[in-house]
């Protein structure tokens, strides 16, 4: 067996298809021998990614592709659009209490995948974006 | 292709709305329907049994800020119960708790919303 075993998967733009993807991210949690805590986290982490890959693409056309990959003791994910691309600087932190009085009650999606993850960077242009983002054993 | 289902019953003054499935923004969305109904028949006090939505998304999440923002009109109140480790997490982290309570079942809900 590779001593860096890597998973690729490619998902289409189909609502709910990014429980297909934490199907897979089950699997390799279990084969790092992560806690179900750990896994559960990766997993919320990983819907919102995909839901925000679905998003940027703006289109029901093409796929994203998700790469696992076990470096030692840390699990990398990359979650991968060719959408529009997007700032990660622009998006603000959101606060309950506006979003309680506002009309636009999303934009979660970020900060939980920095508060659920150990690290995660974003590489964006205008041909599409990467998310990658790390759990430690 | 979403499966989400919920039943509904009312307990003493109490409209237990027990759910099964992904809480997606199809799932949040039937929520809300149950909530605008009874809310229009005067009812404002609510509580959400996830025990079979153990996966959860924001945009579904969302909703449930809504259905708050809506409850806050009518003097009313939002809680959830035996909600998976995650869930409660998530809903830590978007700051639900702030607006809306946590059981840790639906005797402990109903007993307390009741009271």
């Amino acid at each position: 067996m590779s001593k860096n075993p890597k998973v690729e998967l490619s998902i289409p733009i189909i609502p709910d298809m990014e429980l297909a993807a934490t199907q897979t991210s089950e699997v390799v949690a279990r084969h790092m021998g992560l806690s179900q805590d750990q896994s559960d986290e990766i997993k919320m982490a990983l819907i919102e990614a995909c839901i925000n890959a679905f998003e940027h693409s703006k289109t029901e056309e093409g796929q994203v592709e998700i790469n696992f990959a076990i470096d030692d003791n840390t699990l990398v994910i990359k979650v991968t659009d060719q959408g529009v691309g997007f700032d990660s600087n622009s998006v603000k932190i959101p606060k309950i209490e506006q979003k309680i009085k506002s009309d636009h009650k999303r934009g979660w999606g970020l900060q939980l995948i920095k508060e659920l993850m150990d690290t995660v960077e974003f590489e964006s242009t205008d041909e599409g974006t990467t998310v990658t983002m790390t759990k430690k054993k | 292709m979403s499966n989400f289902q919920v039943t509904v019953k009312e307990v003493d003054s109490v409209i237990v709305i027990a759910t099964d499935g992904y809480l997606n923004n199809i799932g949040g969305e039937k929520i809300s329907e149950v909530c605008d109904e009874y809310i229009d028949k005067g009812k404002n006090t609510f509580l959400i049994n996830l025990e079979k939505s153990t996966v959860v998304n924001s945009i579904g999440v969302s909703i449930l800020i809504e259905i708050i923002e809506k409850l806050q009109e009518v003097d009313g109140r939002l809680a959830y119960c035996n909600l998976a480790s995650i869930v409660e997490k998530t809903f830590n982290i978007m700051g639900l708790t702030k607006y809306s309570t946590i059981y840790k079942d639906e005797e402990a809900g109903v007993s307390d919303l009741t009271s």
